[in-house]
């Protein structure tokens, strides 16, 4: 047992520090500490990377068949944490501004991020159940984090009723599944549904599964929640929910797909098509008449999905790399953007309205070009890091001989580049009077321009992202 | 000479950081330097596009100065020029001199404006350079954004239509070419464009969904680029967003335009669509055909109407852009050699011609036809070197414009002589509207109060377009030296295709 447990040290020692400092913060009521809360479990987070860094890795699960540790899951977790401490920093000067700092916040990210830990590691679906909770049960309570505001608690309410629905979902094809192969372990799944007959029951089940994941994917048809709770939910939570949680997601979705699945991918293609083509035109006509930036995003974050969702539809080792790499570079790109929404205010005033960018590139040059390049590279355009990985998928999709799905994401984006350059438009060409105060603090800034930098030079050689992906697709497909 | 044309692909672009991260001072001050960083770039980079030349062997067909390094492993940083992209390369580093010096009285965000047209020079010899076919995708697609800029923040009254007509068009053709480079990639295993164009592509005509595909996937693969080329070149009927973007566009920015951006669509023609789908190519010789002549004699009809000098001749554009598609996919010597020229040629005097109209249109604020009249008094300079442009825009012999059409006409006729009969037509009508266009801005009376204090052009002005005037000339009369430098690629593409 002891022998198993040190593949559980970084998820201890994150769920032990949770613990700890939410009994700190309640006897001790140090003002000091409460402002230092957020870097606080930033660095706990870091720590964390570093002990998965540390962390051995095995082919066959352990724990009795109950969790994985290898390549991929190391790639993801380390993309996680490092991601959501970052994000972790950026929302100090947020919440500082806005009165929202409470303890509450730093340790809800850090049990999302501890759920997503799990999730990504379980080899058993009711691992994978507890996971996916704990995870969206901390996102339900901040996405109503301002209590006081009214589209803050509906962006919860909403969140949490759907979300329940979908968890229900998820309890009834676990079990239907396991009515079908008598386990809910992955790999005696996959090797029950390579030997015995394919059962009804067995298919329902993993469309209910999909439909659950899909849904906290955000991916078509399961994406009506999207846009209203980034919306209503203050910034840093939308930031953290538009990036953290999709890698996460996205790791639970290929495990499935591939881990307890794998044998019968004929089934699951088709869906996934659907899922994905659904998403990118969603994305793209969705975003068109929207005016309020974290809703273009919320559209636009469907939108991409669904590309990603074509990494995973090839069904081959190129596409779940090609997969990989779409989340990443696509988290990099967010995360510069949302250091530069975190700081939209009109005369101290937060604003999501896009209009109010009018001649941003007048007062602050260089941060609108920084802003603009990233929302090229969400656009697609070439050489930025974000053509290269449509390119990945596309190349991936073709070559399974899907090229109906590539030339449906061909033309999405042409649609979707509309409304990012819509954004570069208001920022340079605009003639409105109507002015953004300029002062972003420096931290954030730094983040904007990392970010920006990585998708120029990210399209050298991927930040050297490529050859983990690969040796990640590879332990989950062998 | 090893890394000549990596240098003189990225020294703008050297230019442009320079000019962004060390031209510093006060708003006269810097933009005065400014001016002069990129015009000296430009210079440069033309005179080392020179030496490339010099040394550039014509009668070799092969791919020269080729330099190859590792990318991102399954496409790879590999560039080359042949007799055609040589050509090209020389049209635009010549060209960027005469931009710079255009646009000297600029005076709105000088240093960005500089740094866009630096960062456009990078892109559009980087067309032209590469032979990877997705680094040429690349290049392509990224020449949108500073494209984008340049037409929306330093453009007309409907600059933000304009930019957003120009920028959804292209992208919208470009997206499905690279889908068709990706099938390419899938078929042949090699985005080399060296290896593509000795691969040959299936051919069997197949069914999709019940739909006959003649010519099989070539087919499908030849709609795909010219989906792309088409609308860039521009053709008839995806042609509409060429007058809209050149009216809005500054005077250097629809220069470039005229002379270089539409090039890339007939350049992208002849490097991938023929020799590499040449079944496909003859397969749809008679839509190309049927096109063309319809963009040659419909778009000269409209050009008579307008009332706008820069949309008059962005309409004769795509007239004469027709005799290029025409020319090359007649597929024989003539043709060919005809369409390259009158990519050349074109590139030369539409570029002067907008230049003419820039310098009333910086003197008077109007690009009206009506408010002008009479000019010839004031202005003899002008008028002379308006009537050289009109006569090569009509194609009179001894102008460079007469070679590339006559020869393009030649060929269409050994394949279809109607549509060379057609496509005459259209010189008879670009008369019509280019005799007319003279008559009312240069000829007659001054009467109008605000033209009799004008003055003709300036020394700055006089080196813009002189030379363009005199190289017009001069390759009317003296066609060969361009004729030559391409002429053994192109019969060598033809001994492969036959």
């Amino acid at each position: 047992m002891s022998e198993n447990l040190k593949f559980l040290t970084p998820e201890l020692f994150l769920v032990i520090f949770n613990l700890s400092f939410l009994c700190m913060m309640l006897f001790v009521k140090s003002p000091m500490i409460l402002s230092n809360g957020n870097k606080i479990s930033a660095l706990a987070l870091v720590v964390t990377a570093v002990l998965v860094h540390l962390n051995p890795v095995k082919a066959d699960p352990i724990i009795n068949g109950f969790y994985t540790s290898n390549e991929f899951t190391t790639l993801f977790k380390m993309l996680i944490l490092f991601l959501s401490s970052v994000i972790l920093y950026l929302s100090d000067a947020y919440l500082k501004k806005n009165d929202l700092l409470k303890y509450e916040f730093p340790i809800l990210i850090n049990f999302s991020v501890f759920g997503m830990l799990v999730v990504i590691s379980s080899n058993d679906l009711m691992a994978l159940y507890l996971g996916i909770e704990i995870q969206s049960l901390s996102l339900y309570i901040i996405a109503a984090y301002r209590r006081d505001n009214l589209k803050s608690t509906e962006a919860g309410l909403k969140y949490f009723i759907l979300g329940a629905l979908s968890s229900g979902l998820l309890l009834y094809g676990i079990s239907l599944v396991y009515g079908a192969t008598g386990s809910t372990q992955f790999h005696i799944i996959y090797s029950a549904i390579m030997y015995t007959e394919k059962a009804l029951g067995l298919q329902i089940g993993m469309v209910f599964l999909l439909s659950a994941i899909a849904f906290k994917f955000a991916a078509f048809p399961f994406h009506m929640w999207t846009p209203d709770v980034y919306d209503g939910s203050p910034t840093p939570v939308t930031a953290f929910m538009a990036i953290v949680p999709k890698l996460a997601i996205g790791a639970v979705l290929a495990k499935v797909l591939f881990d307890v699945f794998g044998g019968i991918s004929d089934k699951w293609q088709l869906v996934l098509v659907f899922l994905s083509g659904g998403s990118m035109i969603i994305g793209a006509f969705g975003a068109i008449a929207q005016s309020n930036i974290k809703r273009i995003l919320g559209y636009s974050s469907i939108g991409h999905v669904g590309f990603a969702l074509m990494g995973l539809a090839a069904v081959s080792p190129e596409g779940l790399s090609g997969f990989i790499i779409y989340l990443f570079l696509y988290s990099i790109m967010m995360l510069g953007i949302f250091a530069f929404i975190l700081n939209m205010e009109k005369d101290g005033v937060l604003v999501t309205d896009i209009y109010l960018l009018a001649k941003y590139s007048e007062t602050n040059p260089a941060t609108s070009f920084a802003f603009s390049l990233i929302l090229f590279s969400l656009a697609g355009i070439p050489p930025l890091a974000g053509f290269i990985c449509k390119l990945y998928v596309m190349m991936a999709i073709i070559n399974s001989g899907l090229i109906y799905l590539a030339l449906v994401g061909a033309i999405v984006s042409v649609i979707g580049a509309f409304y990012y350059l819509r954004i570069v438009y208001i920022v340079y060409f605009s003639e409105a009077d109507d002015k953004l105060d300029a002062n972003i603090p420096a931290g954030h800034l730094l983040v904007l321009f990392i970010s920006s930098t990585a998708i120029v030079v990210g399209t050298y050689n991927l930040l050297g992202i490529e050859p983990l992906t690969r040796a990640a697709a590879e332990s989950l497909l062998y | 000479m090893d890394y000549i044309l990596s240098l003189i692909t990225f020294l703008p672009l050297l230019g442009a950081v320079i000019i962004g991260l060390f031209v510093q001072g006060s708003d006269a001050q810097s933009s005065e330097n400014a001016k002069r960083v990129s015009l000296i770039t430009s210079i440069v980079v033309f005179l080392l596009s020179l030496v490339m030349f010099s040394e550039f062997d014509k009668n070799s067909s092969n791919f020269q100065f080729v330099e190859e390094f590792l990318w991102l492993g399954f496409f790879n940083y590999k560039l080359g020029v042949d007799g055609i992209s040589v050509i090209l390369i020389l049209l635009t580093t010549g060209m960027m001199p005469l931009v710079f010096l255009s646009s000297w009285t600029t005076n709105k965000r000088v240093k960005e404006y500089l740094i866009s047209f630096l960062i456009l020079e990078t892109l559009m010899v980087g067309v032209f350079v590469s032979l990877d076919m997705f680094l040429f995708y690349v290049f392509f697609e990224a020449g949108l954004i500073p494209m984008f800029l340049i037409i929306g923040i330093w453009g007309g009254k409907e600059r933000v239509f304009a930019s957003f007509k120009f920028f959804l068009y292209t992208l919208l053709g470009s997206i499905l070419m690279l889908i068709a480079m990706i099938i390419m990639w899938d078929i042949s295993g090699t985005t080399d464009i060296t290896k593509l164009l000795n691969y040959e592509f299936e051919s069997e005509p197949f069914y999709i969904l019940g739909f006959y595909i003649p010519s099989g996937i070539q087919t499908l693969l030849w709609l795909g680029f010219f989906a792309s080329f088409a609308v860039k070149l521009p053709m008839f009927p995806v042609h509409t967003w060429l007058p809209d973007a050149h009216v809005q566009a500054p005077t250097s920015g629809s220069v470039l335009l005229a002379a270089i951006l539409l090039k890339m669509g007939g350049y992208g023609f002849i490097r991938f669509s023929i020799p590499m789908f040449y079944d496909a190519s003859l397969y749809f010789q008679s839509l190309i055909f049927i096109l063309s002549v319809i963009a040659i004699i419909y778009t000269s009809l409209v050009a008579l109407v307008q009332t706008d000098m820069k949309k008059l001749i962005a309409y004769s554009s795509v007239a004469h852009m027709g005799f290029v598609t025409i020319g090359l996919f007649s597929i024989n010597q003539q043709g060919i050699d005809g369409a390259i020229f009158q990519m050349v040629s074109h590139g030369l005097i539409s570029a002067a011609l907008f230049l003419v109209v820039g310098v009333v249109y910086e003197r008077t604020h109007t690009r009206e036809i009506l408010a002008f009249g009479g000019l010839i008094r004031r202005m003899p300079n002008y008028a002379m070197v308006f009537m050289v442009l009109t006569l090569a825009n009509v194609g009179l012999p001894g102008t460079s414009g007469f070679i590339g059409e006559f020869l393009s006409l030649l060929g269409a006729f050994q394949v279809g002589p109607i549509y060379a009969i057609l496509g005459a037509v259209g010189v008879i009508l670009s008369a019509c509207y280019g005799l007319l266009l003279y008559k009312k801005v240069i000829l007659g009376e001054l009467i109008k109060e605000n033209l009799k204090r004008i003055n003709d052009i300036s020394l700055r002005e006089k080196f813009c377009l002189y030379p363009l005037v005199l190289l017009i000339i001069f390759f009317g009369i003296y066609p060969k030296p361009i004729i030559e430098t391409y002429s053994a690629t192109v019969s060598n593409y033809l001994q492969m295709l036959n």
